[in-house]
C-alpha cells in the first residue's frame, strides 16, 4: 500500500525535522544579522541624522526591543514573505529574489542535466572496468573536478571558448540586443523563447548557458559518476547478476538494464543533492559569467554592504537546500517499496 | 633488498617494524604506521599527493630565499609582461609585480589559513560528536539537531554571509570557514562513538571508576580519530577552494596580500588579453589541492578500508 500509516507517520516526522531546522537557518541568519557591526539603524537615517530621528528608526525598526521579541518580530516577516527592504535596488528582497531566482534555476537545472548524461555512465563504465585504465581515467577526472576551483575554470574557459574559439556566447544570458525582446513568463529564458516561438533568442540563450553550465555540471560530473560507480560496484557484486549472467542474458542488458535499474534509486537522492549543491557553485560561477541569478545577487548585496539581501538571499538558499533534501527523501521512500 | 643484506642494523629495524608480536604499545604504533607508510607507497596517485604537499611546505618555509623578487615590489615600467620574460619566468601583473614570487609567497597564506581551519574545526567536531554519541538522550538531540542545521546551508554561502556579518579579512575568513566546517566531523565522531560505546573494554574501564570526560577524552576519541583523519585530508582540498572562493570575491586576504584567490580576482580584469595574470595562480589553486584530494584518498584506503570502494 502506498500511503499506509507508518508511510504517513515517517512522512509527518521528517517534515517536523525540517520544521525544525529551517527555524534554526533563521536563529542562524538572525544571529549574523545581529553580529554585524554595522548599525541597521544608522544605515537607514545615515550619520548626519539627529539623536531623535535615529532613536525614532531604531525603535521604528524594533531595535530597543529585548533580543528574543526581535528574534519572534524576524520570524513572523519571514513568514509573511518580508525579508526586507534591499539598499541597492530599493525594492523589497523578496521581489528580487523571485525575479533573479529563475536565472539560477535555468543554471544549475542545465548543469545537473550534464551531470547526469555524463556522470551516470562514466560511473557505470568505472564500475564495470574496475582497477583498468577506464576506472583511473573516470577517477582521476572526478578527482580534477573536485580540485578546481570553480570560478578559475570558468575563466579559463571564457578565455578558450569565447574569447579565443569564439564558439559560445559571452557573459550575461544574451546578448545585449536580444534582452528584454521575449515577454518574461517564467523567468527561464530558455522557456520563453520558446514560447514565444523565437528561435533566434533560443540559440542565443543556449549559447550563453552552455559554458557557465558545463562549468557548473563538472563538478556535480565527478560526484555523480563517483557515487554511481560505488552503488554500480555493489550491485554487480550481487546473486541476481550472477543468476542473470547464468541465464544467458547479454552482459550489456545486465549492466544497463539490471545493475542500473537498481541503482537509480539512491542515485535519485544523489542527483537531488547535487543540484543543492549546485547552488553553493553557482554564486562563484554566476560572479565569473555575471549570470544575474542568487548568487550574483548576493554577491552583489556583499560588496555593497547590502546585508538584508544578504541574509535573505542566504535563507532562501538554505530553505532550498532543505527542501532538496526533503524531497529526495520523500522520492526516495516512494520510489523505494523498501523504504515505505 | 642487496642493501638490505649487506646492512644487518637495517635489515633488524624491518624486522622490529614487521613483527607480530610486538613488545610494547609505542612498538606496535611504529609497525601500524610503518605498514599504513608501506601500503602507501604502493598507490603512486597518493604518494604524488604527498610530494605536492611536502613541496606546498617547503615553499612555503624557504619564500624569502627561493622567490626570485619581493612580491610586493612594484614595477611599473614593466607591466603584463607574459610569462618567459627575462627574469619573470610567469610574468608580471597589472603592477609589474613578478608572479612567479607571488605565487611562492602565497603559498604560505594558504598554508596558513589550511593549518588554522584543520586545528580547530575537526576539535569542536569531534568534541560535539562524541559528546552527543556518547552520552545520549537529550544532548544528542539537541547537539545533532544544531549541526543538522549548519549542514543545512551550503558552506560556502554560510561561509559568505559570516565574513559579510564580521567584515572582510584573513581571519576572519579562517573563522567562517570553520565555523561552517565543523559538523561532518561531528557526525562521524557520533556515528564512531556510537559504534564503539557500548564495548566491553568501555564498560571495563567505567568499572574501574573512569569519568566520563576521562572515558570521553582518552578512550573514545583516539578512537574516532583515524577516520577524522581522513576526512581532514579529504576537505582541506574543498577549505583551500573555499578560502581561494573568498579571496576572489575580496572578502579574504586584503590586497596588497598575495593570496592565489584575489590574485585570479584582479587577473581577471586583464583576462582575454593577459592570461597569465589569472592562470597561473589558478594552477597553484589547483594542483595543491589536487594534492590533498590524492593523499587523501590514498589515506582513506589505508585507515579506513570500510568506505575504500
Amino acid at each position: 500500500m502506498l500511503l499506509s500509516p507508518r508511510f504517513l507517520r515517517s512522512v509527518l516526522k521528517t517534515v517536523a525535522t525540517i520544521a525544525v531546522t529551517f527555524i534554526g537557518l533563521l536563529f542562524i541568519t538572525f544571529i549574523i544579522g545581529r553580529v554585524m557591526p554595522i548599525d541597521p539603524a544608522l544605515s537607514v537615517v545615515g550619520d548626519k541624522a539627529s539623536e531623535e530621528i535615529y532613536q525614532a528608526a531604531r525603535k521604528a525598526m524594533g531595535l530597543d526591543q529585548p533580543l528574543y521579541v526581535q528574534f519572534f518580530y524576524y520570524i513572523s516577516d519571514v513568514f509573511r514573505g518580508d525579508l526586507g527592504t534591499s539598499l541597492l535596488t530599493a525594492r523589497p528582497v523578496a521581489e528580487d529574489i523571485i525575479r533573479v531566482f529563475p536565472a539560477t534555476l535555468e543554471l544549475a537545472t542545465i548543469a545537473t542535466i550534464f551531470g547526469i548524461i555524463f556522470g551516470v555512465p562514466m560511473g557505470v563504465v568505472a564500475a564495470v572496468n574496475k582497477g583498468r585504465w577506464p576506472d583511473q581515467v573516470v577517477r582521476v577526472l572526478g578527482l580534477f573536478g573536485y580540485s578546481m576551483p570553480v570560478f578559475w575554470l570558468g575563466l579559463i574557459g571564457l578565455l578558450v571558448f569565447y574569447g579565443v574559439l569564439g564558439w559560445v556566447g559571452g557573459p550575461g544570458r544574451l546578448d545585449i540586443f536580444f534582452e528584454d525582446v521575449v515577454p518574461n513568463i517564467t523567468g527561464v529564458i530558455l522557456i520563453d523563447s520558446l514560447i514565444a516561438g523565437d528561435f533566434e533568442i533560443f540559440g542565443n540563450a543556449l549559447s550563453h548557458i552552455i559554458l557557465p553550465a558545463a562549468v557548473l555540471g563538472y563538478y556535480s560530473i565527478a560526484y555523480i559518476s563517483r557515487m554511481t560507480r560505488s552503488f554500480m560496484l555493489e550491485q554487480l557484486s550481487q546473486e541476481y547478476i550472477t543468476t542473470a549472467r547464468v541465464k544467458g542474458i547479454s552482459e550489456f542488458q545486465v549492466i544497463w538494464r539490471h545493475a542500473l535499474g537498481n541503482v537509480m534509486v539512491p542515485l535519485i537522492t544523489v542527483i537531488a543533492l547535487s543540484y543543492a549543491q549546485l547552488l553553493e557553485g553557482s554564486v562563484l560561477t554566476e560572479t565569473v559569467f555575471a549570470w544575474p541569478g542568487l548568487g550574483f545577487y548576493i554577491t552583489a548585496g556583499l560588496l555593497s554592504a547590502d546585508m538584508n539581501a544578504v541574509l535573505g538571499g542566504t535563507l532562501v538558499v538554505g530553505g532550498v537546500f532543505v527542501g532538496l533534501n526533503l524531497l529526495s527523501d520523500l522520492l526516495y521512500r516512494l520510489v523505494d517499496p523498501r523504504a515505505r | 633488498m642487496t642493501a638490505d643484506t649487506l646492512n644487518p642494523a637495517k635489515a633488524g629495524l624491518r624486522a622490529w617494524l614487521t613483527t607480530d608480536t610486538p613488545a610494547s604499545r609505542g612498538h606496535a604504533r611504529m609497525v601500524q604506521a610503518y605498514l599504513g607508510w608501506l601500503s602507501l607507497t604502493r598507490n603512486p596517485l597518493a604518494l604524488l599527493g604527498l610530494a605536492i604537499l611536502v613541496v606546498l611546505i617547503a615553499v612555503s618555509a624557504l619564500a624569502p630565499w627561493i622567490a626570485p623578487h619581493d612580491p610586493l615590489a612594484q614595477e611599473l615600467t614593466n607591466r603584463l609582461q607574459p610569462p618567459g620574460s627575462p627574469g619573470h619566468l610567469f610574468g608580471t601583473d597589472e603592477l609589474g609585480r613578478d608572479i612567479l614570487s607571488r605565487i611562492i609567497h602565497g603559498a604560505s597564506i594558504t598554508l596558513y589559513i589550511v593549518t588554522l581551519v584543520a586545528v580547530t574545526a575537526p576539535v569542536v567536531g569531534l568534541v560535539i560528536g562524541t559528546l552527543a554519541g556518547y552520552i545520549g538522550g537529550w544532548t544528542d538531540t539537541v547537539l545533532m539537531r544544531l549541526t543538522d542545521i549548519f549542514l543545512a546551508f551550503p558552506r560556502l554561502v554560510l561561509a559568505l554571509a559570516f565574513v559579510a556579518a564580521l567584515g572582510p579579512g584573513i581571519e576572519n575568513a579562517v573563522l567562517a570557514i570553520a565555523i561552517t566546517s565543523w559538523p561532518p566531523y561531528a557526525r562521524l565522531a557520533r556515528a564512531e562513538t556510537l559504534t564503539v560505546r557500548h564495548q566491553d573494554y568501555i564498560s571495563a574501564i567505567r568499572l574501574q571508576g573512569a569519568s566520563a570526560t576521562r572515558i570521553i577524552a582518552g578512550h573514545v576519541m583516539p578512537l574516532c580519530l583515524s577516520s577524522v583523519i581522513v576526512r581532514v585530508t579529504l576537505d582541506m582540498a574543498g577549505i583551500i577552494l573555499t578560502a581561494a572562493g573568498l579571496g576572489f570575491l575580496g572578502l579574504g586576504a586584503q590586497p596588497p596580500i598575495p593570496e592565489w584567490g584575489a590574485m585570479i580576482s584582479s587577473g581577471r580584469k586583464f583576462l582575454l588579453d593577459q592570461w597569465w595574470v589569472a592562470t597561473m595562480p589558478g594552477l597553484a589553486i589547483f594542483i595543491v589541492s589536487l594534492g590533498f584530494n590524492l593523499l587523501g584518498d590514498g589515506l582513506r584506503d589505508i585507515l579506513d578500508p570500510r568506505s575504500g570502494q
